[in-house]
C-alpha cells in the first residue's frame, strides 16, 4: 500500500497496468448496451397437439456468478401466451413493462379478439428488429408460445437481431445445442405434433431441464413450466428438477482426480 | 534529488483524489461490439422461361452450425389478397440476412398493394423492379443484406426475372442463383440454361467451333434443372437443406410446390 488513498483497495497499476480512463467518458457519440450484464440461459419449448410446453431456470447469473436463483423469465401475457425470455435480464424487465402496457391497452380497447401467440410475436418482432435497426439492441433471445387462430398450437422465436423463425421444437442459447437434439429426436416435423400428447411434451421438456442443469454452468435446478392449451395456461413457477441421476459422473474419464 | 521529495503524485499513476486524475484521452473512438447483421444460410435460384418464371429457395434457416429451423420460407408472393396472397402475380426471393429479408418483403408487398388501390390496376413486373431496386439503394448506407430475385411475366406474357445485389444494382436475366450455394449453383445454370461452353458437334476445330445458341426451356426441363441444382448443392453445401420451395408463375397465376431434400 502506498500514501495515495486512489490507489487503496484497487489493482496495483505497476502490476495490472493503469486503469482504462477511456471508460470515465463523459462526451463523445452516444453509447448503447453492447454487451449483456445479467442474463438468463436457455428456454425451451415443444409444440403437442392441444398446445405448447415452455420452460425456462430461475437463475439469472452475472458472468459466471450465479448471482439471482429466483428470476422468473416466463411471462402470462393475457391468460394465452406465454413469452421466454433469455439473455439479458434488464432487458427483459422492460419488455415486461412494455407487454403490461400493451395488455392495458387491449384491455381499454374496443376490439373483441384478444391478441394471440402470433399477434404477440409479430409485435416483439417489429420491436427488436427497431431497436437493432437502432444499434440499440434488446439484448434478449424471446420464444413466444401459445395458439393461433383455430386454436392451433404456435410456437416463435425472435432475437436481439430481429430474426424470427417458427418450429416444431425451439431452444435459446444452450438448450440450442444440448436440447434441440433431444426434442427433434421425438418430435421431428410439424406432422409428428399431431402425435405428442401433453403428460408426453411435458416430460420431454423435463428432460431437457435436466439434460441442461448437467451441463450447462449457467443453469441452476429451480426452474418454471408452463403449458398453454385452449382451456388457459398452467404456469408453475416454482418446479424443482427430480430424478436427477449423477451416476454417470463416475464414467467420465480424462480430467479430475482419476488420470485414466 | 529534489523532485523525489516534490510531493506530487507519479506522472500517470493514481492521483491523491479521483477529482484530480487526469483522464487519458482515448485513443480514438471506442469500438461497438454489436454487429447488426447474420448470415441465415440457404439459397435460391430463378430461371425465366417463354411463358413462365419458376423461383426456388430451399426451407433451411441456419445460424453458425445450428439450423434455427427446417422450415423457413425464402419465397414470398407480392401483392396479393390476405395472408395466402391470392390473386398475386408476382414472387419475391430473399436470401443472406433473414429479418432484412422480412423486412423488405412487407414493404414491397405494402407498396404493391398501394400502387393497386391507388391506380385499380396491377403493377407491371418491370415497375415492381425498378421500385425494388429504389427501396434497396434508399438504405445504401445501412443496407438490406439480402440478394433478392424477382419474378413475373412480363407485359408481353414472356417470364421476367430480376436480381439484385444488397445495394440495389438489378438487371434482367434468364437465370440467377443467389445466396450460400450460389457459387455451386451458378456455372450449372449457365450450361444448362445458357448453354455455355457448349459447342455444335463437328461444327469446326478450336476457334471454329459454333456455340450452341441458347433457347428458352419447356417448364418440365426447368423443373427439373431446378431439382437437380439443389440436390447437388445440398450434396456439398451445410447451409442448404431441409425442404424445397417452388414457384411458377404463369398466366394462370402462381403454382406453389413443396419437395424434400435430405436433413443432414
Amino acid at each position: 500500500m502506498n500514501h495515495l488513498p486512489q490507489a487503496w483497495g484497487r489493482p496495483r497499476d505497476d502490476v495490472y497496468g493503469a486503469y482504462d480512463a477511456s471508460h470515465l467518458q463523459t462526451s463523445g457519440p452516444q453509447q448503447h448496451t453492447q454487451s449483456p450484464i445479467v442474463t438468463g440461459t436457455s428456454v425451451v419449448a415443444v409444440k403437442f397437439k392441444d398446445g405448447v410446453v415452455i420452460a425456462a431456470d430461475n437463475l439469472a447469473s452475472y458472468g459466471s456468478l450465479a448471482r439471482f436463483t429466483d428470476v422468473k423469465r416466463l411471462r402470462k401475457f393475457n391468460s394465452q401466451v406465454v413469452v421466454g425470455f433469455g439473455g439479458d435480464v434488464s432487458d427483459m424487465q422492460y419488455l415486461d413493462r412494455l407487454l403490461s402496457s400493451l395488455d392495458i391497452r387491449e384491455n381499454y380497447s374496443t376490439t373483441e379478439t384478444p391478441l394471440n401467440a402470433k399477434n404477440l410475436h409479430t409485435y416483439l418482432s417489429k420491436v427488436m428488429y427497431k431497436r437493432r435497426s437502432d444499434f440499440n439492441p434488446l439484448w434478449n433471445h424471446i420464444l413466444v408460445a401459445g395458439l393461433e387462430h383455430e386454436n392451433k398450437p404456435f410456437l416463435a422465436s425472435v432475437d436481439l437481431l430481429g430474426t424470427t423463425f417458427s418450429s416444431p421444437t425451439l431452444a435459446t442459447g444452450f438448450g440450442a445445442h444440448l436440447a434441440q437434439p433431444i426434442l427433434r429426436r421425438v418430435v421431428p416435423d410439424e406432422a409428428t405434433v399431431e402425435s405428442v400428447s401433453r403428460e408426453q411434451a411435458v416430460a420431454l421438456v423435463k428432460e431437457c431441464m435436466k439434460v441442461l442443469f448437467y451441463r450447462d454452468a449457467r443453469s441452476l435446478d429451480k426452474y418454471s413450466i408452463a403449458v398453454v392449451t385452449k382451456d388457459g395456461i398452467d404456469l408453475k413457477e416454482d418446479e424443482k428438477l427430480e430424478s436427477q441421476s449423477w451416476a454417470f459422473a463416475e464414467g467420465i474419464r480424462g480430467y479430475g482426480t482419476q488420470v485414466n | 534529488m529534489a523532485s523525489v521529495f516534490s510531493g506530487a503524485p507519479p506522472q500517470g499513476g493514481p492521483g491523491y483524489s479521483f477529482s484530480q486524475t487526469r483522464i487519458a484521452t482515448s485513443s480514438g473512438i471506442r469500438e461497438h461490439s454489436f454487429y447488426p447483421y447474420t448470415d441465415n444460410g440457404g439459397s435460391t435460384l430463378g430461371v425465366s422461361g417463354a411463358d413462365f418464371t419458376i423461383l426456388a429457395g430451399d426451407t433451411r434457416s441456419t445460424s453458425g452450425y445450428n439450423i434455427n429451423t427446417r422450415y423457413a420460407p425464402k419465397l414470398f408472393k407480392i401483392g396479393g389478397e390476405g395472408p395466402d396472397g391470392t390473386g398475386a402475380r408476382i414472387v419475391l426471393s430473399v436470401v443472406g440476412f433473414a429479418a432484412d429479408g422480412d423486412a423488405l418483403k412487407e414493404r414491397l408487398d405494402t407498396i404493391v398493394k398501394m400502387y393497386k388501390y391507388q391506380h385499380g390496376k396491377p403493377m407491371s413486373v418491370a415497375a415492381c423492379a425498378q421500385r425494388l431496386s429504389h427501396i434497396l439503394y434508399n438504405k445504401r448506407f445501412f443496407p438490406y443484406y439480402v440478394h433478392a430475385i424477382l419474378g413475373g411475366l412480363d407485359e408481353e406474357g414472356r417470364g421476367a426475372l430480376y436480381s439484385y445485389d444488397p445495394v440495389g444494382s438489378y438487371e434482367r436475366e434468364q437465370c440467377r442463383a443467389a445466396g450460400a450455394a450460389a457459387s455451386l449453383i451458378m456455372p450449372f445454370l449457365d450450361n444448362q440454361v445458357n448453354f455455355k461452353n457448349q459447342y455444335i458437334p463437328g461444327s469446326g476445330v478450336g476457334h471454329a467451333l459454333e456455340q450452341r445458341v441458347p433457347e428458352p426451356l419447356p417448364r418440365k426441363d426447368v423443373e427439373e434443372l431446378v431439382k437437380d441444382a439443389f440436390t447437388s448443392a445440398v450434396e456439398r453445401h451445410i447451409e442448404v437443406g431441409d425442404g424445397l420451395q417452388m414457384m411458377i408463375i404463369t398466366k394462370e397465376g402462381i403454382q406453389e410446390t413443396f419437395s424434400e431434400l435430405k436433413k443432414d
